[in-house]
């Protein structure tokens, strides 16, 4: 009796090791922005396919000396990496998830959507020079909003964030004196204001503080209900935060001539584009030394891409737009490759 | 209360002397051995931790301390961006905050104690001293959430434009009342570190001897006499132990601080505008710190810190040997 059962079970864990991939693991690491995105896509996932994904969330810049050190399958960071550094590293990156950073305001009177800002205007702002809400700058973008003479306390974000790399980066784009002085990166030297931890600790901020304004992620500024603001986008026109005016940001961005996908989609053409949207990128080795693992890698995302939108949407992500994902997957079969040089994504 | 110096356990007397060995003595010999070792071993532990952190802080700050130098402490430049690095507005909000907290604290827990042991019945003060103990075993992060959602509003609707009010031309109640910031951050650290003060004060105020008190008594002290020229003189090693003990803690709080202080890289000397602590930039800016000379700097503020620490408690017992010395022990 006892052989036979143990027979039984050999024979089904033969079974199941032989269904491709089952009961695999594939391991990540890297950025807390597209977690919880990631963790729920996982479940699912393992639910269908039986392919568990380990994601640790434990920030942009350890997902990146994570897959350096070999350590997991693929990274995610939220600031894409530079060409060459891929190159240098033998590394491909790939957007998979977007989402867009908000400016909120708190304002006696003053509701979602019903402030509009220019980009001048939101420089100025957090350049610490425009120090008062009737400020003759604010109040010709609103005419019919009553705004009081309190002081602006300008909210950022107090620990290092790929939500401030994008938004930094938007504001090094539109503002000389903001190049000049501060740049772009995941923690600046703020000319003004306080910081908050994380995105609940510059909300919190932000509605405690009467005069208040700070950047949230997309999703957290819709849960939370902040009055988020309206800003003129590079074609002139006053936007407001959707995943329609994210995805038209990763529309019309040029990504076929960004070598790498080094693409930062703030500040992008089109009429309806939210200027501040970012994509999250995943990274992972052109050369994979263990080519299951690396194909089991690539069916996750490519069923993420094709079946986890819905997932996505439903805690406010934004899918990346169909274009995009047929361009990552081209780049897949061309570049990922086993030591033997064979395509590893058909 | 009566203090026992003897250990039930431990043996009195001279130890017997080894005549024949029987098997049995044999084997509680080798137990002897045994636990010898092992008791070494364990004390062993803590002076290699602390050396190994010493050694492990110093090598990854390498970087930093090669590159800034000494200048490191003395700048307040902070640029991840441009990545020059300087640690004095950390250390200055370190100080500050925790300089406020023990301002607070220790004449409160103190008298706290006080009362609890000189003037309450012994009952009411036994439940009152645990609902204080209660206090310490609260985890921070429940103080840093309750300091941002409760006191920082109540901080900004009352007691700044109180503070602001009095303060006259005063620098350190300017600014606008945010609710957050440095002072904050002092008060909350305080209300953390009065339940060690004042349950160590507690306890060392019953040891006083009844009779001293009774003596001062008999003579006609008041109350408030006996207090503070028998209690507190009597207890005043104590009393500066429990004063570091929450200094000691105060240095190092994090995420209670980081939650209230504002998180900014300035020195200012209104006690309402943001600042940072060498603890809170830690836990803020470590996760996403990719490039190695920010996390060498990082790696050195600790380092610092740990510096502080050991300096204070080296401090602490050297104010203890003077103390000892002055007050004389006999009383």
């Amino acid at each position: 009796m006892k052989k036979f059962l143990s027979a039984m079970f050999m024979t089904a864990f033969v079974l199941v090791m032989t269904h491709a991939g089952y009961g695999m693991t594939i391991n990540g690491a890297g950025a807390t922005f597209p977690y919880p995105v990631y963790a729920q896509w996982a479940h699912k996932y393992q639910k269908l396919k039986g392919v568990k994904l380990n994601y640790q969330s434990i920030g942009s810049g350890g997902g990146i000396a994570q897959i350096k050190a070999k350590t997991v399958d693929f990274g995610a960071s939220d600031a894409p990496l530079k060409a060459a550094e891929l190159e240098k590293h033998g590394l491909i990156q790939f957007p998979m998830i977007m989402g867009g950073v908000v400016p909120v305001v708190h304002i006696k009177g003053v509701g979602a959507g019903k402030m509009k800002l220019s980009p001048n205007v939101l420089a100025g702002i957090f350049l610490g020079k425009i120090k008062k809400w009737n400020d003759p700058a604010i109040k010709g973008l609103n005419p019919g909003l009553s705004l009081p003479g309190k002081n602006i306390t300008v909210v950022h974000r107090a620990d290092g964030s790929g939500t401030t790399w994008i938004y930094t980066n938007y504001l090094d784009k539109i503002s000389k004196e903001w190049h000049d002085k501060v740049g772009t990166g995941k923690a600046v030297s703020w000319p003004a204001g306080v910081g908050g931890k994380g995105n609940e600790g510059v909300s919190a901020y932000v509605q405690k503080v009467d005069g208040g304004i700070g950047y949230v992620e997309y999703a957290y500024a819709l849960q939370n209900k902040l009055a988020y603001v309206l800003l003129q986008n590079k074609a002139g026109n006053f936007v407001a935060p959707t995943i329609k005016s994210f995805q038209s940001a990763a529309a019309h961005a040029d990504w076929t001539h960004a070598p790498g996908f080094y693409m930062v989609l703030t500040n992008q053409p089109g009429k309806n584009s939210w200027p501040i949207t970012g994509a999250s990128f995943i990274l992972i080795y052109k050369v994979q030394a263990k080519a299951e693992t690396a194909r089991a890698v690539l069916s996750f995302f490519d069923w993420a891409y094709k079946h986890g939108a819905k997932i996505a949407m439903k805690l406010d992500y934004v899918p990346m737009p169909k274009k995009v994902v047929q361009l990552v997957e081209t780049t897949w079969k061309k570049t990922v490759k086993d030591t033997k040089g064979n395509s590893l994504w058909r | 209360m009566e203090v026992t110096s003897s250990f039930p356990g431990a043996p009195s007397g001279a130890p017997s002397p080894p005549e024949v060995i029987k098997p049995v003595a044999r084997a509680r010999k080798q137990g002897d051995t045994l636990f010898r070792w092992i008791t070494i071993g364990s004390a062993f532990v803590v002076p290699l931790l602390i050396i190994g952190l010493f050694y492990s802080l110093t090598d990854l700050s390498m970087p930093s301390l090669r590159h800034f130098g000494l200048k490191f402490i003395f700048s307040s430049a902070w640029n991840p961006v441009k990545q020059h690095f300087g640690a004095l507005s950390s250390i200055y909000g370190t100080l500050v905050s925790t300089f406020i907290a023990m301002i607070l604290a220790v004449p409160l827990g103190l008298a706290i104690s006080l009362f609890l042991v000189e003037l309450v019945p012994p009952a009411i003060g036994r439940v009152m001293g645990s609902a204080i103990e209660l206090l310490a075993a609260i985890p921070s992060i429940i103080y840093g959430m309750w300091g941002l959602f409760v006191f920082a509003p109540f901080m900004a609707d009352h007691v700044q434009p109180f503070l602001a009010g009095i303060g006259g031309d005063l620098p350190f109640f300017k600014g606008p009342p945010m609710g957050i910031g440095m002072l904050t951050a002092g008060l909350i650290l305080a209300l953390m570190i009065l339940p060690f003060i004042t349950s160590v004060a507690s306890d060392v105020f019953r040891m006083v001897p009844v009779q001293l008190k009774e003596s001062a008594y008999g003579m006609g002290s008041t109350t408030f006499e006996v207090a503070r020229k028998v209690t507190v003189r009597y207890g005043i090693d104590g009393i500066v132990g429990a004063g570091f003990l929450g200094l000691g803690r105060a240095l190092g709080e994090t995420m209670a601080v980081t939650f209230v202080i504002g998180n900014s890289h300035r020195i200012s000397a209104s006690l309402f505008n943001g600042a940072n602590s060498i603890a809170s930039t830690l836990a803020n800016e470590f996760t996403e710190a990719s490039e190695p000379l920010y996390l060498s700097a990082l790696v050195e503020l600790g380092l610092i810190l740990l510096v502080i620490t050991i300096g204070v408690q080296i401090l602490s017992q050297l104010w203890l040997k003077r103390m000892r010395k002055k007050s004389g022990r006999g009383l």
